[in-house]
């Protein structure tokens, strides 16, 4: 059925369509509704879940790897300084392997207090160990965070699905909610690995020296290697039942293009805009938008970014004394893949400044002026 | 239930015959951390009028109740001295370690 809904609540109905059974969650702005809704469902038994009220985000986390490691499937939200404030918990859900879903929605770390979208909150958490899906639409909310559900329970390794502050948290679009049948045939209960029970009793999360450790890790980063092919081929079978396909990336008009734009979120959509835009003028560039930046899609940047003459990453996040790090990580990427293909770092849009079709032509424009970037960091729109 | 003091230590050889996650490695059996203790429980039985409180205070689970009466395991006993504490009829305590 088609709703016209706001972001955050299409994240709501993707939990609800999974049957999330245990939902922790503390409000923050811009996430508020996401957890507004569930508990509603709760209350009427929409949802058939326990919605956990917890005093912080460190315990709706704590709560959700307790609910998890029970055998129920697991569902919070968050963003910023509340995901910051979970950063402990999210390594202790990671290391013990438990299929926690989680939408967070970009807003910008303080200070200053800021409640407008950047991406410095969920990449400051790029190392824990958790999948990241950055979305462009509503839409891509819902289905992501269905699927989400999906390849974490298959992996044991849980999923943040990121959507940016209001650009789509508090932005109404059309979604298509797909029927519950159809989700279940795609989406089966969730059968934990080993669970706390008492009919087998086990200890959890203890003392681990250094004779196993280091395997636990070993093993952890294998099964986060399975989770491309994993995403692809869960996103195609999405595709059979929905009609939509859920892949690692999306490239648009890039087997042709001289430039391509490397783009994340809903700047990924406006940059579709911005080349159409520059297409009709007589350029030819393409949009590479990275929805899946852990696991990070290596073979997909390596395949499709060379055949442009000039790479431009915009980045809506930095890495101070470094650059921005999309920028970072397809250079990485590309590193003896290909023969010295420039790769222009531009950042834009922090704290939520607009990122609009102008702000890609200026990159464009930048990147067909120069045979390679002169600084490291190409600064779009700041006030100088 | 075997015993603690029975159990053996767990060495996987490969890391296809672990478990994805930290679970049940028994890793404590070997670590004795009884030996960071200060000061230690002692017991005087006479006074001991059985209730079993020190045994479920214990936060290490390091007090069992062997023929009706409780022992202390000093393999892990850290001697935070709550079972002194708690014991109704005081006839627990806190004794300075002389190693």
């Amino acid at each position: 059925m088609k709703k016209v809904i706001m972001g955050n609540h299409a994240l709501s109905y993707g939990a609800m369509l999974a049957r999330t059974q245990v939902v922790a969650a503390y409000p923050i702005t811009p996430q508020t509704q996401v957890v507004e809704l569930l508990s509603e469902m709760c209350a009427d038994g929409t949802l058939k879940a326990k919605f956990i009220k917890v005093e912080s985000e460190h315990s709706a986390m704590a709560a959700c790897i307790g609910a998890s490691l029970a055998g129920a499937r697991t569902f919070t939200a968050t963003s910023s300084q509340g995901l910051a404030l979970m950063h402990e918990m999210l390594h202790w859900a990671s290391g013990g392997r438990l299929p926690v879903v989680m939408g967070n929605i970009n807003r910008s770390m303080a200070p200053g207090w800021s409640i407008w979208t950047d991406q410095n909150d969920s990449l400051s958490e790029r190392d824990t160990g958790w999948m990241q899906y950055y979305c462009a639409s509503n839409q891509e909310v819902l289905d992501t965070t269905i699927q989400a559900f999906k390849v974490s329970e298959a992996l044991s390794i849980p999923s943040m699905v990121i959507l940016d502050a209001f650009a789509l948290s508090h932005t109404y679009e059309v979604v298509d909610v797909p029927d519950q049948a159809i989700v279940d045939q795609y989406l089966p209960p969730f059968k934990p690995v080993a669970r706390v029970t008492p009919d087998e009793p086990h200890a959890f999360g203890g003392l681990t020296g250094p004779e196993h450790y280091y395997e636990l890790r070993y093993k952890l980063q294998k099964d986060m290697e399975k989770a491309p092919a994993l995403i692809e081929e869960t996103g195609r079978q999405y595709e059979k039942l929905f009609g939509r396909y859920l892949g690692l990336v999306e490239d648009y008009r890039c087997d042709d293009a001289e430039i391509i734009l490397v783009t994340s979120g809903t700047a990924g959509s406006t940059a579709r805009v911005a080349v159409d835009q520059m297409r009709k003028d007589g350029l030819a560039v393409g949009n590479f938008r990275m929805k899946v930046f852990r696991p990070f899609p290596f073979e997909h940047c390596r395949r499709i970014l060379p055949k442009a003459k000039k790479i431009a990453v915009v980045d809506r996040n930095i890495s101070y004394g470094h650059h921005g790090m999309f920028a970072q990580e397809v250079k990485s990427a590309l590193y003896q893949h290909t023969d010295d293909v420039p790769v222009f770092c531009a950042i834009a849009g922090l704290g939520g400044r607009d990122i609009t079709p102008d702000t890609f032509r200026e990159v464009v424009d930048y990147a067909r002026e120069h045979d390679k970037p002169e600084d490291d960091i190409l600064w779009i729109g700041v006030k100088k | 239930m075997p015993k603690k003091k029975d159990a053996k230590k767990i060495v996987f050889a490969s890391e296809k015959d672990m478990p994805i996650m930290p679970m049940s490695l028994g890793s404590m059996l070997h670590n004795k951390t009884g030996s960071w203790r200060n000061i230690r429980p002692e017991i005087k039985l006479e006074d001991c009028i059985q209730c079993g409180i020190c045994w479920k205070f214990c936060p290490d689970m390091s007090i069992e109740i062997e023929n009706e009466f409780p022992v202390v395991d000093y393999d892990y006993c850290k001697g935070c001295g709550i079972c002194a504490e708690e014991c109704p009829t005081k006839c627990i305590v806190m004794v300075e370690e002389r190693k």
